[in-house]
């Protein structure tokens, strides 16, 4: 015990000297957590939108004011053809064409019905969906408002009845895409800069030959492995706790569950992190390899994570394999506890294959980090 | 009768796949001796100490480092050796007070123990202006001298020196000898590897290495008998050329 004291208390010395670190560590991730849970947004704005208006009537200039008025849609450009509207859109400059036809309004009027063609830019396949979505919805706005012109007063007696759902967004009631980001990020961020270090850390005392000393002396492997990673797990918490303060300061995101349950959680959560780390680094000389292969990693979880995709969307061997990945279960329990307020036992199953994974791969890295070769 | 070897190794071997770094070596190192253990580079040198440092497991032989067998006792082995090399040995971003208590920290030393050895060390080697420096401002032959004193804290049985004076001044050098003398005369047994031929001269019994076999032995006055060589440079030089 007193061994292990002797180095957490050399490896904190050493973190809080290395004035390039210190940044890295506690200020670069909290821009991060500010510019991305901004930055990072599902929802479409801006869209550039572009019209073709053939008909050039009252009810087509009513269409295309009703996308002026909308908040999503940018309207940039008016084309007298499509060729040269195809041409703006193969440059990038709109993202969606409208084109209303050649007597709009009066077979509108004549025949109630008529068709626009609208031609959506789906290089961003989900984004055009949203497009698409929106512009449906202006569409029908349009019609209902033309119908009631229309419609002669013993039409209404007549008027189909309509079913129309009301949704209510239970945890999230304003959709805002932040109180969903940042305890996303927030688990990014911890899993990164735990990572990193932890997987830098020795390969660093192995480049500069002080473990080869380490190695001479009789420590015990336990001692040294626990003496190690103990500074990064309360920097890990130490991030936790910043970025939580910084998710209620700055973006109110809301916590409804026990801030108690979140610690304890990534308290374990960490574990896993660390030993990885630590695993990592036993296997490779330079903290350049330690460092892509860290990297490699980390891409895989965030990808696999379900915080920017769906999990339920992927096939099934990913599915499958998600199962493998920490970070989709903080990125679970985390966004469980602080929006649904979920309670120890609705979390239970992540805590144990939390804990499990802990062990295994803590056991793995004291296993494989040998003081004899 | 107690045997005073505190080395003993036996046609000790070492191969990394088809090659052969360390060739059935045998010798014996008595208490409070030093022992050269000289040879070119890449005559396999490391590679031998490694193995009676406890750091790496030999392919075949044996050998009994203050009594303790390198397969299956390495951690005590370690208990009773202090090593130190030429490349490192201290964290250049602590203070030498920080090091020095680091060290005997991890060798389970008291804490009363660790602070009156650090003073003793900051003390003998006259460093009271610099205790609360970090090591890496501090010059080579200095941190050489502070990382044999840091080597022997927990007072170990036999020190292990890999080239402690290379890159040193001579006059630095000068006094880590006379460092080593005076820990031989308190019974500490050295072993040390060089590759200046002078300080060769300075060692109780000289053994050099060549292709990994250890080629000669004995003391120097007589291995330059042996080779009717003037001086230890001339005795490797006929060595080492085959």
């Amino acid at each position: 015990m007193k061994t292990i004291g002797y180095i957490i208390q050399k490896e904190f010395k050493q973190i809080f000297r290395n004035k390039g670190m210190l940044p890295i560590i506690f200020i670069l991730p909290l821009l991060q957590l500010i510019i991305l849970s901004n930055a990072a947004t599902f929802e479409v704005q801006h869209i550039k939108f572009s019209y073709i208006d053939n008909d050039k009537t009252s009810f087509s200039r009513a269409l295309i004011d009703k996308f002026n008025a909308s908040a999503y849609f940018n309207v940039i450009a008016d084309f007298s053809s499509k060729k040269e509207a195809n041409s703006a859109m193969l440059t990038g400059d709109v993202d969606v064409i409208l084109e209303i036809p050649h007597y709009f309004e009066r077979n509108l009027l004549k025949n109630k019905k008529t068709t626009l063609a609208v031609t959506i830019d789906a290089i961003d396949g989900a984004a055009a969906g949203v497009e698409n979505v929106y512009i449906n919805q202006i569409v029908h706005d349009f019609n209902k408002n033309a119908q009631a012109v229309l419609m002669q007063p013993d039409d209404l007696k007549n008027k189909s009845k309509t079913i129309t759902s009301i949704p209510s967004f239970w945890f999230n009631e304003t959709l805002n895409y932040k109180t969903f980001m940042v305890p996303g990020i927030l688990v990014l961020l911890v899993t990164m800069i735990t990572l990193f270090l932890s997987g830098m850390n020795i390969v660093r005392e192995k480049e500069i030959g002080t473990l080869e000393q380490i190695n001479v002396t009789p420590i015990k492997k336990h001692q040294f492995v626990i003496g190690k990673l103990f500074p990064f797990w309360i920097i890990g918490l130490g991030l936790l706790s910043i970025g939580l303060i910084i998710a209620k300061i700055l973006f109110n995101v809301p916590m409804v569950g026990s801030v108690g349950l979140m610690y304890l959680y990534t308290s374990i959560y960490i574990l896993v992190i660390l030993g990885m780390g630590l695993f990592i680094s036993n296997f490779t000389d330079t903290q350049q390899q330690a460092m892509f292969i860290a990297w490699f990693f980390v891409v895989i979880f965030i990808l696999m994570s379900g915080l920017f995709t769906p999990i339920e969307s992927m096939p099934p061997w990913a599915q499958f394999l998600t199962e493998f990945n920490p970070i989709k279960y903080f990125v679970e329990v985390m966004r469980m506890v602080m929006l649904k307020g979920a309670s120890y036992t609705d979390i239970l199953p992540q805590l144990i294959k939390t804990f499990i994974y802990a062990i295994v791969m803590n056991g793995l890295a004291v296993w494989s980090y040998k003081k004899t070769n | 009768m107690k045997n005073d070897n505190v080395i003993q190794v036996k046609n000790l071997t070492k191969k990394f796949g088809d090659f052969t770094a360390v060739d059935s070596i045998s010798f014996e190192v008595k208490k409070g001796e030093i022992f050269g253990f000289l040879g070119a580079n890449g005559a396999g040198k490391t590679t031998a100490m490694k193995m009676l440092i406890g750091i790496s497991k030999p392919t075949s032989g044996s050998a009994q480092i203050a009594d303790f067998d390198v397969y299956t006792h390495t951690e005590d082995i370690k208990k009773n050796i202090g090593y130190m090399s030429q490349k490192f040995a201290l964290y250049d971003d602590l203070t030498v007070r920080e090091n020095s208590t680091f060290f005997g920290g991890i060798y389970g030393l008291s804490r009363a123990q660790i602070k009156e050895k650090t003073m003793q060390l900051i003390e003998e080697l006259n460093l009271q202006a610099v205790a609360n420096e970090l090591v890496g401002s501090l010059p080579l032959g200095w941190k050489q001298k502070i990382a044999f004193s840091v080597a022997l804290l927990h007072n170990p049985k036999i020190i292990f020196l890999d080239e402690p004076t290379g890159g040193v001044d001579p006059i630095t050098r000068r006094q880590f000898w006379e460092m080593i003398y005076k820990t031989a005369n308190n019974g500490t047994t050295i072993f040390v590897t060089t590759h200046y031929m002078d300080e060769a001269e300075y060692c109780d019994r000289v053994s050099i290495m060549v292709n990994g076999k250890i080629e000669a032995l004995d003391t120097p006055k007589k291995l330059k008998e042996q080779f009717k060589a003037t001086d230890m440079n001339e005795v490797f030089l006929k060595l080492a050329r085959g």
